[in-house]
Formats: C-alpha cells, sequence, structure tokens
C-alpha cells in the first residue's frame, strides 16, 4: 500500500511539474513570438475593452463555433461546462476550510459530470457519424476523447456506485502541499481515475489542449481594430526599414 | 468561350455539403515559377539541394516570426466547424480542401519537427516526414486556398488558413517552389511599377482616351491626371482599372467624383498599381517592397491624402498593413484617414449632399452586392465596425432604384470568395476556379430567380476578373458584373466647367443609355 500511494505522490508531483512548466514555456513563447501585421477578424473592436468583450464571448459562449456548428457547439459547451463545475466541485479535496462557493457547487457539479459524459459522447460520435470530421480525425483525438470519457466515468460510479473515503483522498492531497505522504485508499476506480487525471495533466502541454491558452493568443481575436490609428511593427520587421 | 475540360457543377438553390470524395483536385497545380521570376524576388531558381532541411529552417524562423503561425499550428482541436465553409470543398468536393485537412498539410510536418509528440509518436498524431510527396501536396493544395479567412470566421479560435497557407507559400518559395502568376506579377511591378506591365506612357494615352470619352459622353470635362506634382489626393488604384471591362468604368466614376468633389488628385505611374501580391506568397519583404513603391510616389508627388480605388486584396494591405509597412504618414493631412478608400470618400459626400444622382440612369438594372473576401473579412471602411458592409451597400442604394442582396448566409463576414482569389486568377488554374466559385453562383442564381436580378456589383479587381471569365461556364453573361463606381458614373449628374458645352449634355446622356442596353442585348 505505502508504495502505491509512494507512487501516486510521486505521479502528481510529476504531473502537476510537467504541466505548470510546459504550459508556462508555451505561454512565454506564444507571448515572445510578435505578430507583424494587423490580422483581426473584421467586424473586429475598435477598442481594448471591445476585444475583452469579444474574447470573453469566444471564451465563454463560444461564439464563433456557434455560429460554425450548432451540434458540435452544443455538444461541446456542454462538455466544457461540465467540465468547468465538475473542476470547481473537486476543489473541496485542495482546500481546507472549503470556500463558500465552492461548496454551493457541489450539487451542480455532479450535473457537470454527466453533461461532460453527455457531451463528450455526442462530440465522440461526429468522429464517426460525419464523413468530413471521420476524415480529419487522428488516433490520438480518438484517444484523448476516451481518456476524458473513462475519467468521467470512473468518477461518476465513484459517487453514484462504488463509494470511497474521500476524507482520505482529501488528506491525501493536501498532504502533498507539505510533502507529507497520507495513505491513500486502495479502491482500483479511484486509482484509474487519478492515473488518467495525471496522464491528461501530462499531456496538456504537449497536445492540441494547447487551444486553452493558444485562444487567448490567437491575433484574429485579440487584435485591436485600428491600424490606420495606430501604428503597429514587429521588433524583426522594424529592421527591413534601415 | 472556352469549352470546359471538365465538369461544371450544377448550380442548386442552396449550396449543398458535398460527400468527401478523396483526391478530386488531387491534379490541380498552377504552373511552377521559373528562374527569370524568382531571382528578383529573393527566391532561388530552382529546387535547391538538400531543400528538406532548408524548409524545416525557414519553417522554425518562420515560427518565431509569426505568433499566428505558432498558435494555430498548436490549437485545432478538429471540431469541424470549417469543414463545410470553404468554397474550394463545397465546388470540388475535395476533403483536403477543407480548411483543417489543408493546415494539416503543415501541421504534419510541424508536428513531426518542432513537438514532442509527434517526435516520439508521430503515427499517433498524425505527423509526418517532410517527403517529396509532401511537397507535390503542399504546392497543390495550398494553391488552392484564395486566403479568403471564411474558415476563421466559424472556427472556435479563430485559425486563419491564410496564415498557413502564406506561410507554406513562403517557405516553398525559399527552397525554389514558386507559382509562376504571382511571382512573374511581383517582377513587373518591380520593374515597369504595376501588374499589367504597362509602361507609363500607355497609360498616360490611356487616360487621355477616357477624358475623351467621359467628355463626348457628358459634355464635361472631367480630368484623368497622371504624376502631377502638388495634387492633394493620391489615387492608387488596381492596374486592370485602366483598361479591364468592367473595371475602367470604376475608373471614369472615380474621376467624375473627384470632379464633383472638386480636389485635385493624381495618378502615379510609379506606384500604378494597388494590388500588393507579397501578401499572396506570404512575403513580408516583398510586400513591403511593393508598399514602399507608394510611399515613394506620394513623396514625390507632394499630395496630402492617399485614396485606394476598388480592389479587395488591395485594401486589406491598404487599410491593415500600410502602415506598418510605409508608414508613418506623418507629412500626411492628418484630417484623413491614410489611406482612405474610394467608397468612403464618395459617401462622406453623399451624407455631405455633395453629389447629386439621377436613379434612373440605372434602371435598366436589377442590382446585389458581393462582399469581397479581404474587404468584408480583413478590413473595415468608416468608423464602425462593418462599415465595409454598410458603406458599398450605401452608395448602390443611392445610385440606383433596384437592389436586392443575396441569401444572408452568403453575404458580410459570411460572403463567399469569387474563387479567384489569393493568387489563382490564372488560366492553369481555370476548374478550380470554376468549381470555387458555385457557392457564390448559387446565391446569385436565386436571386436571379426569385428577384429578378439582373447585375452584381462588386468592388475587388480580381472578383471582377473572376466573374467575367466564370459566368459564362454556369451560362450567365460576363457583363453581369459591375463596378460599384460604374454605378456611381452611370447616376452621377455632372457639373459643367466654365469651357464646358452645356447643352451637348441632355442629348449625349440619352445616346449614352441607348447604346449600353444595345450592348447588353448583343
Amino acid at each position: 500500500m505505502a508504495f502505491l500511494t509512494n507512487f501516486y505522490a510521486f505521479l502528481f508531483y510529476f504531473a502537476a511539474f510537467v504541466i505548470l512548466a510546459g504550459l508556462t514555456r508555451k505561454i512565454v513563447q506564444y507571448a515572445r513570438t510578435p505578430a507583424p501585421l494587423k490580422i483581426p477578424t473584421t467586424p473586429a473592436p475598435t477598442t481594448r475593452s471591445g476585444v475583452v468583450f469579444r474574447m470573453m464571448r469566444e471564451v465563454v459562449l463560444f461564439e464563433s463555433l456557434f455560429r460554425g456548428n450548432k451540434w458540435t457547439w452544443i455538444f461541446g459547451w456542454m462538455f466544457h461546462f461540465g467540465l468547468l463545475l465538475v473542476t470547481l466541485r473537486h476543489l473541496r479535496y485542495f482546500m481546507e476550510p472549503v470556500w463558500f462557493p465552492i461548496q454551493l457547487v457541489q450539487p451542480f457539479g455532479i450535473y457537470g459530470g454527466l453533461a461532460m459524459i453527455v457531451g463528450l459522447a455526442g462530440l465522440w460520435a461526429r468522429r464517426f457519424l460525419v464523413d468530413r470530421v471521420k476524415y480529419i480525425t487522428s488516433t490520438s483525438d480518438h484517444l484523448i476523447l476516451g481518456l476524458l470519457v473513462l475519467i468521467g466515468c470512473t468518477g461518476l460510479l465513484m459517487k453514484f456506485v462504488f463509494h470511497v473515503d474521500v476524507v482520505e483522498v482529501k488528506s491525501f492531497f493536501l498532504g502533498l502541499y507539505s510533502f507529507e505522504i497520507e495513505p491513500l485508499p486502495a479502491d482500483p476506480l479511484l486509482m484509474l481515475h487519478l492515473f488518467l487525471v495525471a496522464l491528461l495533466m501530462i499531456i496538456f502541454p504537449y497536445s492540441k489542449l494547447l487551444h486553452a491558452p493558444g485562444l487567448f493568443f490567437s491575433p484574429t481575436r485579440n487584435q485591436v481594430d485600428n491600424p490606420r490609428e495606430q501604428r503597429h511593427i514587429a521588433p524583426w520587421a522594424r529592421k527591413l526599414e534601415q | 468561350m472556352a469549352k470546359a475540360t471538365f465538369e461544371v457543377p450544377e448550380l442548386t438553390q442552396y449550396t449543398e455539403v458535398p460527400p468527401v470524395t478523396p483526391n478530386a483536385m488531387a491534379h490541380s497545380a498552377p504552373f511552377k515559377s521559373k528562374e527569370d521570376f524568382q531571382i528578383p524576388l529573393g527566391f532561388p531558381g530552382e529546387l535547391v539541394d538538400d531543400w528538406q532541411a532548408k524548409a524545416i529552417d525557414k519553417m522554425g524562423e518562420l515560427l518565431g516570426n509569426y505568433r499566428s503561425l505558432r498558435v494555430y499550428l498548436d490549437s485545432c482541436v478538429k471540431c469541424g466547424s470549417c469543414t463545410d465553409k470553404c468554397h474550394y470543398y463545397l465546388g470540388t468536393k475535395d476533403p483536403k480542401n477543407m480548411p483543417v485537412a489543408r493546415q494539416d498539410l503543415m501541421r504534419k510536418v510541424y508536428r513531426r519537427y518542432f513537438t514532442l509528440a509527434g517526435r516520439f509518436f508521430p503515427k499517433l498524431v498524425g505527423a509526418e516526414d517532410f517527403t517529396k510527396e509532401v511537397l507535390d501536396d503542399w504546392y497543390s493544395y495550398f494553391h488552392q486556398c484564395s486566403q479568403c479567412r471564411r474558415c476563421s470566421v466559424f472556427c472556435p479560435y479563430g485559425i486563419d488558413t491564410a496564415e498557413i497557407s502564406m506561410a507554406a507559400r513562403e517557405i516553398m518559395d525559399s527552397i525554389g517552389v514558386g507559382q509562376k502568376y504571382c511571382n512573374e506579377i511581383i517582377g513587373k511591378v518591380y520593374k515597369i511599377g504595376n501588374n499589367l506591365g504597362l509602361p507609363g506612357p500607355a497609360l498616360i494615352d490611356t487616360l487621355e482616351g477616357l477624358e475623351e470619352d467621359v467628355y463626348d459622353d457628358t459634355g464635361v470635362k472631367v480630368r484623368y491626371p497622371i504624376d502631377e506634382v502638388g495634387a492633394e489626393i493620391l489615387l492608387v488604384t488596381p492596374s486592370a482599372d485602366f483598361f479591364a471591362e468592367p473595371h475602367v468604368d470604376g475608373l471614369i466614376g472615380y474621376g467624375k467624383v473627384f470632379h464633383e468633389a472638386g480636389v485635385s488628385w493624381t495618378l502615379s505611374s510609379h506606384a500604378s498599381e494597388a494590388a500588393n501580391f507579397g501578401m499572396f506568397i506570404g512575403s513580408y519583404a516583398n510586400m513591403h517592397r511593393i508598399a514602399q513603391r507608394i510611399r515613394e510616389a506620394a513623396i514625390q508627388l507632394k499630395v496630402k491624402r492617399i485614396v485606394f480605388g476598388e480592389c479587395g486584396h488591395a485594401w486589406r494591405v491598404a487599410y491593415s498593413f500600410l502602415n506598418t509597412l510605409a508608414g508613418p504618414w506623418d507629412f500626411l493631412d492628418p484630417r484623413y484617414p491614410v489611406p482612405q478608400h474610394i467608397c468612403e470618400f464618395t459617401y462622406d459626400l453623399i451624407q455631405e449632399g455633395k453629389l447629386t444622382f439621377d436613379k434612373t440612369e440605372n434602371d435598366d438594372k436589377v442590382l446585389t452586392y458581393h462582399d469581397s473576401c479581404n474587404v468584408a473579412r480583413a478590413s473595415r471602411m468608416g468608423n464602425t465596425p462593418g462599415g465595409q458592409f454598410e458603406i458599398p451597400r450605401a452608395i448602390i442604394r443611392a445610385t440606383c432604384n433596384h437592389f436586392h442582396d443575396m441569401d444572408e448566409d452568403t453575404i458580410r463576414d459570411r460572403t463567399f470568395c469569387c474563387g479567384g482569389g489569393g493568387g489563382l486568377l490564372t488560366d492553369d488554374l481555370m476548374e478550380l476556379r470554376v468549381k470555387g466559385a458555385k457557392p457564390r453562383l448559387d446565391a446569385l442564381n436565386n436571386v436571379i430567380q426569385e428577384k429578378g436580378v439582373t447585375h452584381m456589383a462588386a468592388i475587388c479587381a480580381i472578383c471582377k476578373s473572376q466573374f467575367t471569365k466564370v459566368l459564362p461556364y454556369y451560362g450567365m453573361e460576363m457583363d453581369q458584373i459591375v463596378s460599384l463606381h460604374q454605378l456611381v458614373s452611370n447616376a452621377i449628374v455632372l457639373t459643367p466647367g466654365p469651357d464646358d458645352e452645356e447643352d451637348d449634355d441632355e442629348p449625349d446622356d440619352d445616346l449614352d443609355s441607348e447604346e449600353e442596353e444595345t450592348d447588353e442585348a448583343a
């Protein structure tokens, strides 16, 4: 048992390091790479605050996807919003005392878990049923969907069927903050659930999951439409001017 | 009219999404550029030794120079939102013309050489070596993208396939694989000053001819000046405006508007081209060099303002990039934006009540308006977002009695490309151009049937040339495409100058409209 607990402790330190370091590296890389030309997809906002509003609509409502494909939007939005609720619900394992808003969100987190699975199932079905989407799907796309579905299902099973000692789980994670390794319940479902979550964290900065930070750096969405008013020039392009 | 050697699609009431038909357009590729056209642009004359390594180096360089490329290659989740948005996919059925699949041609190489997952698990993530086959696919399919950005409108991350196809063309040029059409034309701009290779004397001759024609038609002396130092406005317009139909009718219209505005203006033989094909080939250096000619002309002619004629991608480069490429414009009149679009100029005059129109002059037409992709999705007119849609329509409404928009899903920022943009307006891509025009023409045909539309107005030289060529394939007439300022030109009531014979005005006008009707009947 001690071995398993130690293994999972190490796994989560490693996964946390990879996702933090990997994402930081990517975000720094995106931020440092210049966008030499003004390329917002127009009509675009003409002010900074307008751009913030546009980005919020993209991040919260998936506005462009809504315009593009209603089915993908419904399933995609269900999945992401469900995932958000589930993540908020899970925060209780990582804090003591639990913040009041996180207490409030607890019941909604369960619905979130269900919405997540339904959304994922819909997205996955499209990869088989729509010939165009099937054509562009690669093995990794199936694997990431499988990973997320398994994470969701193992989580829901623990909630509704095979209960786990969540108090011990919580003390395990709280212990990790101070490098005190508390025993983890030796439940196969929990082991699988946690292993897959760690795997998800590890692949995050090396896969298409980079769409999360990527969106914020997309020049077609985050640029202000003011090229005539303000001269925009990248450092490497300035060299051409001598 | 040349007979098609391929199957022309049948127009449908609404554009249907076709089933995936692999390799349907694999045979399509434009003529390759020769050494003579490559060298002046700073590219190797033919495929270099060690091209694979050099291409990967170039890709690395571009990844460091363009945030768009870096972010877009990483971010795609293959959601499929773009898959039914490209006019080339809708017209050709070839799945590699789905924007995501087109991007994947580059993404698979990016993954192989620049990502951990692609280096260790290429099969899993669809990463591939940059082989000769992949290069051939690049050449074929990155020349089946008109960089119209329709896909980017619907992408949840705003991924713009134009950015990727521009980068791909830049990489190919850097290893000696260029496209003849674009590169030859850019060479002409460097050598002569415009895409069509019209030298200064030919331009002067043409413009004198226009002055005579307009005088004969209207009895009013409207000037079409070139290289006049000290004029207030420099007009930069696509060189097709100097003689191609219906482009030239637009140029006649600009001159009449300037005449009524009472401002002095001039063209420039040095900057006798608004188009900037440097954008199509993704070459910042060439785009910069072409744009500099406009700055040089503005300084040399001591103008106060710069106005651009009707051209889609030129307006993108002008509106979005000119300040970057050739600014700052601190030596021009700060009361006006630099540059201005001729539509903004005309619209402002209409708002101020300075133009008088006789709308009945356009009563022989029922119009619709084609939003050119680069104007619609990559620029703006006026002070508010969306002005690029409203201003041209306002001008049509001010000059014509009969106007109907096409289906909402095919106009404004969802407009379909004409099928000839992005450096594809060449006869060696005729099949692609005809098939790519289908979605636009479906919508046009719909308003022809339902609303009795007879003509489509556009504000892009490429759109005008493309439709002129492609409409007959679908059983329509080539002159059903008109310049926006042609409508202005028809309807504008000119104020005679002191040496104009006023009496001649009326009968000439009548003669003019009769002539037009016979033209159409023929």
